[in-house]
């Protein structure tokens, strides 16, 4: 690409403040130009689970210097911006009201256009930052602490469906729970995975939640993890009242796997049924080193190309709303104005709020 | 000239000067629409003012007292307006620009403010009087307290639904010409998130 088209692609800040990670990033066009992050995971840690009044305080406190650095990381100033991009939801709403109001008050500010824009999206997005080309439709899914969704993108700016989502808890949070179970810290997806690296997945036969064929019937594409959750922690307790050692490699590693297995086994089915040989990852739970080995196994045997965006990707960012903004800015959409909310349950049909 | 924003109730922004007062000022009553309503406000109130955002000198905010989720709003949107801008904050306390108000429709003597904190609380704030500069000057407060201490005081009571946005940036404006320090950085929530410490795992079985 010559210098001169790149200059033609907008510039574009992103916002995401939907759970407890204050992200900034900025992007041209598919170029990323910085990536910002800063969170509130470490005050989480002792209530073993994401405090929702706490990441908003944290928001509050991180997003003025995090948008500094952003700049400076870049190299740009405001007001060489062609637009802001910030997430409306979904996610915890005093967290995204933060992402919200800043957004607003920095658009007027600079009178540049506002995109309200859907998380879920937005890590779909992220793949087009990765240098590579990038196509549809693809299958993604999105697992992390805060969701776990499967959808079909057949185009980005214009045509997500939601396959597919937990009806309980999110992958993250279980992996955070049975943790605690098991006396390991928070969060729990790389303890577990750390615990797990010794163990026999195939010790313990936990179940996979909505596999049955009466629930496929209705849940094809759902999740569920937490009758999961309550079935190692009766695992765990029988063997305590016993007065026998929890052999913690074994349990942690045969959990892992039962995620792992029926996160990868849907999503292989959805390319499968719809026809749609790409399959995407995003979320925190891609750094999980059992979801990536079985995805790369299973999507090798079955003919799908398999994409996995670098971690700092993956998680909660700004350069994936910064990346979905520059592609609604691209293809000529309207900005989204100043009378957009946080809604903590937009759907993922609602690319732009 | 000032850009001033109040989310410690409803949602209220106006534009002052040091001379010519308020001169625009648009509010939203409804305490639970603050993120909706703020950019729009922002907007309506630098056109009405006809002001460039060159044209001013700095953003006023409210810290609180406050119920959390909304506070945040306004103070989030005037820290990323200053940035945008490329000019300071400065913070005031929410309470104090209703006392200045009182004080300056002709109030006088002791003055106990009140606005709704939820959960069947109330902030409050105690004033002595205004100053010779007709500055209010808080003696005690803000606190947080539950009704029944306050009903018993004997002082002159002013319970307020809404911040004034205008009056909080006129309030900014003469405690910049007297030299006044303003709020600290940190919120008033006054309140610590509510979290309780779970007592580890939950049994599952009988
Ligand atoms: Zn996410």
């Amino acid at each position: 690409m010559t210098r001169e088209h790149r200059a033609h692609e907008p510039l574009v800040l992103g916002i995401e403040t939907s759970c407890d990670e204050t992200g900034v990033g900025i992007v041209r066009g598919t170029t990323l130009l910085a990536n910002v992050i800063a969170s509130s995971m470490d005050e989480h840690a002792r209530y073993g689970g994401v405090v929702p009044e706490i990441a908003a305080r944290a928001h509050l406190e991180a997003l003025t210097p995090t948008l500094t650095t952003a700049l400076e990381q870049a190299d740009v100033t405001l007001a060489d911006l062609d637009a802001v991009a910030v997430t409306s939801g979904p996610g915890l709403s005093g967290a995204l009201m933060v992402g919200v109001g800043a957004a607003k008050a920095l658009a007027v500010s600079l009178d540049k256009p506002l995109y309200a824009v859907n998380h879920l999206v937005g890590h779909v997005g992220a793949d087009v930052l990765t240098g590579e080309d990038v196509e549809h439709p693809t299958v993604a899914l999105l697992v992390s602490g805060g969701h776990t969704s499967l959808l079909l993108v057949r185009d980005l700016v214009n045509d997500v469906e939601m396959l597919g989502e937990t009806i309980d808890d999110a992958a993250g949070e279980a992996f955070d729970k049975v943790a605690r179970l098991l006396g390991l810290p928070y969060p729990g997806g790389p303890e577990i995975d750390r615990a797990a690296a010794s163990g026999d997945p195939t010790a313990i036969r936990f179940p996979r939640g909505l596999s049955l064929p009466k629930d496929m019937e209705k849940h094809r594409y759902d999740f569920s993890f937490s009758g999961l959750k309550t079935a190692v922690a009766r695992w765990v307790e029988q063997r305590r009242d016993a007065g026998e050692e929890v052999p913690v490699a074994d349990v942690a590693a045969s959990f892992r796997e039962a995620v792992a297995d029926v996160l990868i086994t849907k999503a292989v089915a959805a390319c499968r049924d719809l026809g749609v040989p790409r399959l995407l990852l995003g979320g925190g739970v891609v750094a999980n080193a059992r979801v990536r080995a079985l995805a790369e196994e299973r999507c090798a045997a079955a003919g799908i190309a398999l994409r996995i965006p670098p971690f700092s990707l993956c998680t909660d960012n700004g350069a994936m709303i910064a990346a979905l903004g520059a592609q609604l800015v691209a293809a000529g959409r309207p900005p989204s104005g100043l009378g957009f909310g946080a809604d903590s349950t937009l759907p993922v049909t609602s690319i732009q709020a | 000239m000032l850009l001033s924003i109040d989310t410690s109730a409803g949602t209220s922004v106006a534009v002052v000067d040091r001379d010519r007062g308020i001169i625009a000022e648009h509010s939203e009553a409804d305490t639970r629409r603050h993120a909706e309503v703020i950019g729009e406000l922002i907007a309506r109130c630098l056109t009405d003012a006809g002001v460039a955002v060159t044209g001013l000198s700095g953003v006023a905010v409210g810290m609180g007292p406050g119920p959390f989720t909304g506070l945040r709003v306004g103070i989030a949107a005037a820290q990323s307006f200053a940035l945008g801008a490329a000019r300071p904050v400065v913070r005031v306390v929410s309470h104090d620009a209703i006392a200045y108000g009182h004080y300056a429709s002709g109030g006088s003597g002791p003055l106990l403010v009140t606005t709704d904190a939820r959960r069947r609380e109330l902030y409050w704030s105690e004033y002595a009087g205004a100053d010779e500069q007709g500055l209010p000057v808080r003696v005690e407060g803000p606190g947080l307290s539950s009704p029944d201490p306050i009903a018993s005081r004997d002082i002159r009571r002013l319970d307020a639904q809404e911040v004034s946005a205008g009056a909080l940036g006129t309030l900014a404006e003469a405690m910049h010409l007297h030299g006044r320090s303003f709020a600290g950085e940190e919120p008033l929530y006054l309140r610590s998130p509510d979290v309780t410490l779970a007592a580890g795992p939950k049994r599952v079985s009988g």
